[in-house]
């Protein structure tokens, strides 16, 4: 049986997550609203999930170790969103704003 | 339970007992527990003297514990109890218990009796592990043991700071000659690939080892001795040390720890019997310390001086007996030497006691009236030490001369001179305390008291011992089957010791001179003292000064030794820290910091920037894996 999956070739999956990857970096690289940095590095671990779907499939892989891995992603995603959001709420509580380059304070000026 | 383990138990719990919770023990019972506790060695002691007795081939053995196993050396915890480490142990048990009773009544105003009574016990479990010990490990584990303790003592009112000088004196004076007891032990590991006595000895009486040999490791051993027992040119510490309280001074200090070196050389009769050398070096190594410290002894004004020189001269004495291989007559005079001088030290602390902590003489006499059991033990201490006939005093001195007398004649002349002077400065020391009129200015003779019966019953108990201490070993010329001490450890001596049998004539002179030198110092001293009524701190001609400021010793080891050597201390200082270490690390810490300073630049807290760093060195290490593969 011919999975969905297999209508495109596996260079399709490669280049599409490759894009989605950099724009994640760029964006976690050159953004600087923490609310943005997160959902880029979001961005980034989802265009590795793709990969890793992708992977599983055109390897025949009939246990799906890779998939596996997919979830365990998603998990450890959404624990890193659910902190990461904790922390933002609580610094713009205290600063009124969400730009990370505010956040140096414990530097010795 | 082994029995030796027995004995060395008590004093360990004592230790243990009186070190932990002494604090909160009241301060009865932890004196009485201290002193209970060597009590119960000592009896345990004299449970098995039957069974020593009866041969000299039963000695108990205790193999306790192996520390170590190299390549078949074994270093042992191995005890033997047999015929001279009963003997000993008798006598630091005996008289500890002595020590100890009074001690409860000295220290009876003391902030921590406990502690002290710590201390001691922990001090007489050392001494028994040196005696009772059947290899040179375990002497060598109790000669340090006591070392410590002796520094402990010393220093006990450490808040003086002169008196923890003096402890830190003695420890310092006492690690020069381990060293040399070290170096001893290492030849005798090198040479007899053991350490047991029961090894070594026997083999180096069959004459395995050449003369060298036996008389480098004679003298390394000796120089151990020189240390613990207060010889020249290690003596000095020995007067300082009276720093610590007077039953310290009694029982480490005159009775047993100083006696450790006399042991030590009478354990390896073996070995110094074969080393003629090492025998001489002792011999005259110990006449010179007991002519110079019955000199110094002349001129000392403080009680408690007087008593340490004459213990030093005193135990030259001993060093002589066995520098002419008279082992037998050494012990005897150990333990007769241990009866009176801790009867004189209880005696000066007694006197100490009564006239309110001043050891000063020249502030005392006409003492006898107020302190009358004192004067009359002390009295009987001074005859016995000076050779009283028939006192205990008398019989050990003499077989030392009777001997000396045999082997060298200048030998002899001089050591007759040194009881001379013995005699002399002890009865200058009974007049001066006891006799003439009072010389206090800032306290009345009415203020003296006599002691409490805790520091009189040990008095009289060792007077008692050191009138009859004598019956131990009487001459040949009475008891013609040989004193008691010869038959007891004779039979255990390696090498046989020859014994002496001089003719009667011969003897009948030398018991004139001894009993002439003894009226010589008893009529000298009461015409200085007494008649012509001299003041101590009358002035003194130039010889006089020289004794009174003990021949400049101190000040002497401070000119060659000390100030060299802190004179070194200060160029290495200026060479080596000043010019080396801080040059080094000043020159290199500027660099440091610079480097550090273009460092933190790069962690400037914005976050964007280190994640720039990192993608950026990840693409580095990517590009170069690809470059390179």
């Amino acid at each position: 049986m011919l999975s969905i999956f297999h209508s495109l070739e596996i260079s399709h999956y490669i280049y599409l997550s490759t894009v989605l990857f950099s724009i994640g970096l760029f964006g976690v690289l050159f953004r600087r609203n923490a609310i943005i940095l997160l959902m880029c590095i979001e961005l980034m671990l989802n265009a590795v999930n793709l990969l890793l779907a992708a992977f599983t499939e055109y390897m025949g892989d009939k246990q799906a170790n890779g998939q596996m891995f997919v979830f365990f992603i998603m998990v450890v995603a959404a624990a890193e969103a659910a902190v990461g959001l904790a922390i933002i709420v609580m610094v713009y509580r205290n600063t009124r704003k969400t730009d990370v380059s505010f956040l140096d304070q414990l530097k010795d000026s | 339970m082994n029995p030796i383990a027995l004995i060395l138990f008590f004093p360990l719990l004592g230790f243990a007992v009186n070190g932990i919770l002494g604090s909160k023990l009241p301060k009865n019972v932890a004196s009485w527990l201290g002193t209970l506790m060597v009590l119960m060695s000592f009896i345990v002691t004299l449970g098995y003297l039957n069974q020593i007795a009866s041969d000299v081939e039963n000695s108990i053995k205790w193999n306790a514990y192996t520390f170590l196993n190299i390549d078949g050396l074994l270093f042992k915890a191995s005890f033997a109890l047999d015929r001279l480490s009963i003997w000993m142990t008798l006598i630091i048990t005996g008289i500890g218990t002595l020590i100890h009773l009074y001690s409860i009544s000295y220290m009876d105003h003391d902030k921590n009796p406990a502690k002290f009574f710590a201390y001691l016990n922990f001090f007489i479990f050392n001494m028994l592990l040196l005696v009772l010990g059947s290899n040179f490990l375990m002497m060598f584990f109790g000669w340090e043991g006591v070392g410590l303790c002796s520094y402990l003592l010393i220093g006990f009112w450490y808040q003086n700071p002169s008196y923890g000088h003096a402890a830190r004196k003695a420890f310092v004076m006492n690690r020069i000659g381990d060293l040399g007891l070290l170096l001893g032990m290492f030849l005798i590991i090198k040479n007899y690939g053991s350490l047991e006595y029961a090894d070594v000895l026997p083999a180096i009486a069959q004459g395995n080892g050449g003369t060298v040999l036996l008389t480098s490791i004679g003298i390394l051993l000796f120089i151990g001795a020189m240390g613990k027992s207060a010889q020249i040119p290690l003596f000095t510490w020995l007067p300082d040390a009276m720093a610590g309280p007077t039953p310290v001074s009694a029982l480490i200090h005159a009775a047993t720890m100083v006696t450790a070196g006399i042991y030590l050389v009478i354990r390896c009769q073996a070995l110094y019997s074969l080393a003629p050398m090492a025998q001489e070096l002792i011999l005259w190594i110990g006449l010179a310390t007991a002519f110079i410290g019955a000199l110094i002894g002349l001129r000392q004004n403080d009680i408690k001086k007087v008593l340490a020189y004459s213990t030093v001269s005193q135990l030259g004495f001993m060093f002589v007996a066995l520098g002419v291989g008279a082992y037998t007559t050494a012990l005897f005079h150990v333990t007769t030497h241990a009866f009176f001088k801790a009867l004189l030290f209880l005696g000066a602390g007694s006197v100490i006691h009564g006239v309110h902590e001043r050891q000063d003489i020249s502030v005392m006499g006409g003492l006898k009236s107020k302190m009358p059991i004192t004067y009359v033990t002390f009295l009987i201490g001074t005859l016995a030490i000076s050779g009283f006939p028939l006192l205990s005093g008398f019989f050990s001195k003499d077989e030392i001369l009777a001997n000396v007398f045999h082997h060298n004649i200048f030998a002899y002349i001089v050591l007759v001179f040194s009881a001379l002077l013995t005699a002399t400065y002890m009865f200058r020391l009974l007049f001066l305390t006891f006799h003439g009129t009072f010389r206090g200015s800032d306290y009345s003779l009415s203020d003296v008291h006599e002691s409490n019966w805790k520091m009189t019953v040990p008095l009289i108990v060792l007077a008692v011992l050191s009138v009859f201490g004598g019956l131990l070993n009487l001459p040949h010329y009475i008891m013609h089957s040989g004193g008691l001490l010869s038959n007891w450890l004779n039979p255990t001596f390696l090498i046989f010791e020859n014994p002496i049998h001089a003719e009667m004539s011969t003897e009948i002179v030398l018991i004139s001179i001894a009993i002439g030198v003894f009226l010589f110092g008893l009529i000298y001293s009461r015409n200085q003292y007494i008649t012509k009524g001299l003041h101590p701190e009358s002035p003194q001609s130039g010889m006089g000064n020289v004794l009174k400021n003990k021949f400049y010793f101190d000040e002497f080891y401070d000119k060659a030794i000390v100030k060299p050597i802190e004179f070194l201390g200060d160029i290495l200082f200026s060479l080596f820290d000043t010019l080396l270490l801080y040059g080094a690390t000043f020159s290199v810490h500027p660099i440091l910091r610079f480097v550090g300073q273009l460092n933190r630049k790069i962690q400037n807290g914005n976050i964007e920037y280190y994640l720039i760093y990192m993608v950026g060195a990840i693409a580095l290490l990517l590009g170069l894996n690809l470059l390179l593969a």
